[in-house]
This record gives structure tokens, sequence and C-alpha cells, in this order.
């Protein structure tokens, strides 16, 4: 632990740095600075502005209801057209923010009380030049566009996989061949660790897929690769287990390949936006914090490494996805996430055996709360992610 | 005294108290502490404010939810039947007392004879009550046959079935007695049950107890709504004691209902839920809400309106989808969902230091009161860990249930009711 000691210390400098340098805004009503908050009344009759000037820079506009129907505000770009940006779903006597960094020039504020029609209230607003700089290009459209259309077919590429992987487990399974099985487990779940937040939003499929057995409740069947991972590695299975005869073994594996041929079919046509790829990145990392450091994913074959680097992989992949823009909206937050995302790698690297990794039972306690505290140092500041990119 | 009638600690209860020497040696002083009804340096009516013991329906349960609790779960040694009579009329007296601001025996903790341990631990000597209750109850495991109490086991205390997403651990679980000791003062609650575990020592043994900060409910109208540790408001909805009729309906069990004893009681779940707030810590703002289906500054439901406004299922945004989303906490333990079904919610948040990864041991100890587990808190436990959008950021540790007899008339003792002493 010593050795990690001054890493940590970087890391956590680091993360200040990145706080401060980016003005991070409080989003609790009432406590925002006063000196860019404008409040926005938004009634059914109008769409009421505190003040039509503001500096440039973070602008905090906190956005009451006080109509009786559900309500939308926008910043408009001065075409009157262009969203720069919104908040929606506010229901009446609700106030929510809407946080931008504006740069100067001319805007337009309009309510959009009902969420239909153009809006009421048009109001111009002007952002003077407050001398900061915001300089980036303007225009991340297309960049945006890229990274949805790249991530799209990873995931698909990851599922076929996925299948492919399934279908040969299956048959070892079934055929009784439980060394290659075992053999086959952990890296063809690879696939689906990688692509989690994506497999997994699939409510029906998800537990009769990835359920373990902690989760079940009174009566319910228990499917998927975890009933499956129980049978392989019974070693430490309560007293009383029995191996499941034949038969189950084949219902359980042609569900398997059932269910996993399903998921191919859903992601054909997913489309992703942004904040759900920045999301998706923040969500692979909990599902590290709270099932793999933990060592409670793989409870049987303790192969949770393997769904570790996996879950990292897929993140890394939506962080790449996005890095570009993020390098131009905010660099010193991609330095930070690069060098964690380094860091976390150097402790995977450093686990690594054979094609796989060391068994999580073989971990030492000093070693698990290493990769626990570089999920944190990696996790804090990925989780600002969506709120910088998609401001 | 509070109550002269009380004929005070059995032999064996002394002998836990302060020792072998105190048997038969005179009255001593009282030991009252400090405060027992308007202290003249008090700022507050509430520190000084004590509930009666004795009554019809045990305190600490429609009591104002105080700021602190210690509760803990027992279990009964080897012991006989009327020797279980006695702890029982042994914890009351001394639960009499300490509810009524005094020392847990006659001597107090600076009194008696000198070569006798002090019949009070003396944690508590100058502090005001804090509104302390002692609140008890019997597990199912204490209806077995080891003291005849089997015929008498409450038809509504049922095994908990096993929820999904439960990661139960066994020494967390169950227990044959519970005592909820509350107060505004955290040293007063850890007093009382220091005292109570010591009562009963060669008579029943810890099995689990849990320390509580910042009630997360609130049970009367007067009480704002607190928060829990993901930092939103709980128990908005919660059953509050002015609404008798609603308290009658959902929290006391009535002669009818199928076990007499139990007439005036309550049943009492109590659930260890730690929360990963690490990564909750990490989720957006929009994303708690969407969680919780509240805001999280009012507290007022999504689909408009303040705190008390009542949650408009139906109201929908941006693609007709809902305002608050059918999986959000507020819409899943929602009576509306569960045919009306409510409970008495008296939880508090935890912290138990830090896991060994670091991360804080944080969560909310859940406690609630119902007239009907079966029908009232599984229904809304099953709908809440089968979808509840909040299951990935809380697991659930601990479990009991626990049958909260009536109160005890001034010259009885808790749960005379079932060896038909009544």
């Amino acid at each position: 632990m010593t050795a990690l000691s001054p890493r940590f210390g970087y890391a956590a400098a680091a993360t200040v740095a990145a706080l401060a340098l980016t003005g991070c805004v409080p989003n609790n009503v009432g406590t925002t600075a006063a000196s860019n908050t404008i409040t926005v009344d938004s009634s059914a009759t109008d769409c009421a502005v505190s003040s039509t000037e503001a500096p440039s820079g973070n602008l905090v506009f906190s956005v009451t209801n006080s109509g009786d129907q559900v309500t939308e505000f926008y910043l408009l770009a001065d075409d009157g057209l262009r969203i720069v940006g919104e908040v929606e779903n506010i229901g009446p006597g609700i106030t929510r923010d809407l946080v931008v960094l504006a740069q100067p020039g001319e805007y337009f504020t309009v309510c959009k009380p009902g969420m239909v029609g153009e809006g009421i209230g048009s109001t111009p607003f002007t952002v003077t030049d407050s001398g900061a700089d915001l300089s980036f290009s303007g225009d991340i459209a297309a960049q945006v566009e890229a990274a949805n259309a790249n991530y799209k077919s990873y995931v698909k590429d990851q599922i076929e996989n996925l299948v492919v992987g399934t279908e040969d487990f299956a048959a070892a399974y079934i055929a009784g061949d439980d060394d290659t099985a075992r053999a086959l487990y952990a890296p063809t779940r690879v696939f689906w660790e990688r692509v989690e937040t994506v497999a997994e939003s699939f409510g029906d499929l998800d537990p009769r897929m990835d359920l373990r057995e902690a989760d079940l409740e009174d009566g319910q069947e228990w499917t998927g690769w975890h009933a499956i991972e129980k049978d392989l590695w019974p070693e430490d299975a309560e007293a009383g287990f029995e191996a499941y005869d034949q038969s189950k073994r084949e219902a359980l594996a042609s569900q398997l390949v059932a269910d996993t041929n399903t998921l191919y079919a859903n992601v054909q046509d997913l489309e992703f936006t942004l904040d759900q790829q920045t999301n998706g990145a923040i969500g692979l990392l909990d599902e590290v914090a709270s099932g793999k450091v933990t060592g409670e994913e793989e409870f049987w074959s303790h192969t949770d490494l393997w769904d570790f680097q996996a879950n990292i992989d897929g993140a890394r992949v939506l962080y790449d996805g996005v890095r570009d823009i993020l390098v131009e909206k905010d660099a010193d937050l991609a330095a930070t996430l690069d060098e964690e995302f380094e860091q976390l790698q150097v402790l995977l690297d450093a686990q690594r055996e054979g094609d796989g990794f060391r068994l999580y039972t073989e971990l030492s306690t000093s070693e698990i709360r290493a990769f626990s505290d570089q999920v944190n140092a990696l996790a804090e500041p990925l989780s600002r992610l969506t709120a910088v990119l998609v401001l | 005294m509070p109550h002269d009638d009380t004929k005070g600690l059995s032999r064996r209860g002394l002998l836990g108290l302060a020792g072998a020497g105190v048997v038969g040696a005179g009255l001593g002083v009282g030991g009252a502490f400090a405060v027992n009804g308007g202290g003249s340096t008090s700022t507050s009516n509430d520190v000084a404010s004590t509930y009666p013991f004795f009554g019809e329906h045990q305190s600490g349960i429609i009591t104002p939810a105080q700021d602190r609790l210690h509760f803990a779960a027992f279990d009964v040694n080897d012991i006989s039947r009327d020797e279980l009579i006695e702890l029982l009329r042994d914890w009351s007296y001394a639960a009499a007392r300490m509810t009524a601001g005094q020392a847990a025996g006659e001597y107090g903790p600076a009194g008696g004879p000198y070569d006798a341990p002090p019949d009070d631990t003396g944690e508590a000597l100058d502090l005001p009550p804090g509104g302390l209750t002692i609140t008890f109850g019997f597990g199912p495991s204490l209806f077995d046959d080891r003291f005849g109490l089997a015929s008498k086991r409450p038809t509504a205390l049922i095994d908990l079935p096993k929820f999904p997403s439960d990661a139960l651990l066994p020494e967390l679980v169950g227990g044959d007695i519970c005592i909820q000791a509350c107060s505004d003062d955290p040293q007063v609650a850890v007093h009382a049950i220091r005292n109570l575990s010591r009562i009963a020592f060669g008579r029943a043994t810890l099995r689990w107890s849990q320390l509580g900060f910042g009630r997360t409910s609130s049970t009367t109208q007067a009480q704002t709504t607190p928060r829990n540790l993901f930092g939103f408001k709980d128990g908005t909805a919660n059953l509050r004691a002015e609404d008798t009729e609603g308290v009658n309906e959902h929290v006391w069990a009535a002669s009818g209902d199928g076990t007499a004893w139990m007439a005036g009681g309550s049943y009492l779940v109590s659930r260890k839920i730690r929360m990963t707030i690490e990564t909750w810590d990490r989720t957006s703002l929009r994303e708690q809400e969407t969680i919780f289906g509240r805001t999280k500054g009012e507290g007022a439901p999504l689909s408009g309106g303040g705190e008390f406004t009542d949650p408009d299922f139906e109201q929908t945004g941006r693609d007709d989808a809902p305002l608050i989303d059918d999986a959000s906490h507020v819409k899943l333990a929602h009576p509306d969902t569960h045919g009306g079904a409510q409970i008495l919610r008296r939880g508090y948040n935890f912290v138990d230091g830090n896991d060994e990864l670091g991360r804080l041991n944080a969560g909310l100890f859940f406690i609630s009161f119902q007239r009907d587990p079966e029908t009232q808190f599984v229904p809304i436990q099953l709908a809440l860990s089968r979808n509840d959008l909040m299951n990935e950021y809380v697991r659930y540790v601990g479990s009991a249930i626990f049958a909260v007899p009536p109160g005890a008339s001034s010259s009885s003792f808790i749960g005379a009711g079932m060896f038909d002493l009544a």
C-alpha cells in the first residue's frame, strides 16, 4: 500500500483542481450564487425572466412553474430556433435549474407550458463578454453523431460475439465437458460485461440471464449464467447441493442461448444519445464498485476480475468515443480521466495470469482495497462527464 | 418512584445490576436523574419530556419520533417459563423507572452499599430523559416449545418471506425479544439498552443491536420531514399520530384480529438497509429525483405541487411519459399501489464506521409498525424489492419481525397477556 500512496495523493489533487477550474455550480435551489442566477417564472401566460442580460460563463436559469400545466424552458440561439439549453418536465409548483455555459451573444428565452406549440413569452436575452475564456469549437454535432454511431456498432459487435461464445459454452455444458465449459465461462461473459448497462436495460431478459442467487425471491426459478456457474463450481455450495441432471442442464443452456439471441435482436435497432453514453460509462463503474470489487458477481467461479476488466473496457470505449469533445470543453477533466483510467489499468494488469486473471479469492485485502480506492478515484470525476458534455 | 405498586427487581435482576451484596439491604436514596418535569436550566421542553411507560399502548410507536435510537434484539437463554416471566417483570420495572428519568435500580449510580457495584451504570446521570421510550416486542422464535407459548403465537406474527435482493447476514436477523429505546439524547438511549442487557445477563443475551440517528420519519403533524442518507425527505406520506382513524385501522391490533392478548399492540418489522452511498453520490440529480419520484429540495412529487401534495401518477411530460416513473420509490410504496395499505414508519439513519473497502457502512435502519404485516408490509416490500429503481443503491442486510404487545397496567408487566396473567 505504501507504494500506492503518492499516486492516490496525486489523483485526489487532480480531481480538486479540475473541480475548481470548471467552476462547479451547486444545484441546490436557492443557494446558487446570485450573480449568475436568473430566475424564471413560467406561468400560464408569461415566461418572466429576472434579467435579460448576463455575463458569459456559467449561467443558472432557475425555472419555477407557477402555472397548472407541465412546462419546459428553452434558451434559444439568435435565430430563435437552435436550442442552446433546455429543461423539460417541470411539474406545476416545481423549480428546476438549467445550467449552461453561455458564450457572448444574443439569445431568446421562451417557456412552453403544456409542452406544445411554439411557446410563450419569448424574450431577447443578451450574454455580454465577461472576458472568460470559453473557447471551443461551436459545432460538435458531427462529433456527437459519430460517437453515437460508433457506440452502436460496438454494442452490436459485442453482443454478436456473445451469441457465438454462448453457443459454444452451452454446447460444452450440455455435452458434459465441464472443463471446456469452465474455460469458456469468463471469456464469454466478457462480451456481456463490456456492454452491461445496455444488456441489462431489457428488464425482462436481465433477470433471466444474469440474476445472482442472492437476488431470488421465494419460489422464483433461477436461470441464466450464474445458475450454471454454481453447477460448474459447486465447491462453495451449501451442504446438500445436488449437481443438476441432464434435463436441467439442457433446459438452462438452451434458454440462455435463446435469450442471448433475443438480446441480439433487441440491440440491432438501438440508437444512443450522448448522455446515454456518458451515463453508461458511470453505470459501468458503478457495476464494478458494487459487484466486482466485492467479489459478489462471480460468487462461485471467483472470476470477478474478468468482469471488472470488461466493465472498464466498456467504460473506456464510451469515454474514448467522447474524449475529443471533452478535450475541447474541459481539457483538465480529460487529463484527469486519462490518468485515472491508466492507473486502474495498471492495477488490473498486475493481476493478469495467462490469458486471464487471478481469482478474486486469491487477492489480498490490500489489493482489493487498492482496486476500490482507484475505482472511486476514477468514478468521481467520471460522474461529471455528462454535465460537462451535455450542457 | 413512578409506580409505588411495583415490587422492584427480582433477586436475580438485582444480582445482575448490583451483585449479591445488595439483596436485603435497606432502602437507599431514590437515584432520580436530573430532570423530571421542568428542570430550571432547560431551554427546551423537549429534553425534559417524558412519556408514560404504562398504558393502553406501549410508547415509542405513535410517540413523536425522537432523534436517536438504540435497538436491541435478544435471545432468551435456557431458562424456565417462570424465569422468563420474572425477566419481563424486571425489565418492565427498570424501563418504567428509566423512562420517568430515574435510575434503572433503586439506589442509582452513585449510591447504595459501598462494597457493591451500583445498580445503575451511571452515564445518564444528570441527563434529562429526552423523551425516552422503551418498547418491547416478541419474535416468532419465542413461541417455540421452550416456554409453553406455541399456542399463543399471534397469527399475524408471520415468518417474513425471502425478498429479492435480500443479502441478509445471519447475525443481523431475528431474535426472541426486541427492545427499542428512543430518546433525543443518544447516551440516554444507550444507557437504557445497556442497563436492560445487564439485568438480563444469564437470562437473555444480545443477539444484535443497532444505533440510529436522524430519525427518518415524522410520526406527528408538527414534525418536519427529516432526510435519509440519500439526502431525500423520507416518509412524507407516513401515518401520523393525530390520524386516530388511520392509526386504529393500520397500526393497532384489535381483539377481533385473531389473537386477543395482542389487542392494543402492533407488529414491528425492522430491516437494516445498507446504502452504497458512494455510488449514489455519483448519480445525477436527474436520476436521483427519478428514483425517488420527488424533488430533492422540497420533496414535492415530480407531478407537481408541494411536499404534501398527493402524487399524480397520471401526469405526463414529454413523449407522454409519466412524470413520476412507474419504478420510482414513491409510486411503488404508495398506498394506491397496494389497495390502500399503509404502514407507520419509524426508522433511523445509521453509520457503523466503515467497511474494509473504505466505504462508509451507512444506511437506513427501517422500522415499521403495522396491524398485519402479511397484508401491509409484505406487499410493499415485495414491490420495492422487485422493481424499485433504488435497489441498485441498497442492500438489505438485516431483518426481523416482532409482536409488540399492548402496554401494561402499572401493576403488571409487558407481555403478561400471553401468560394469561394480565
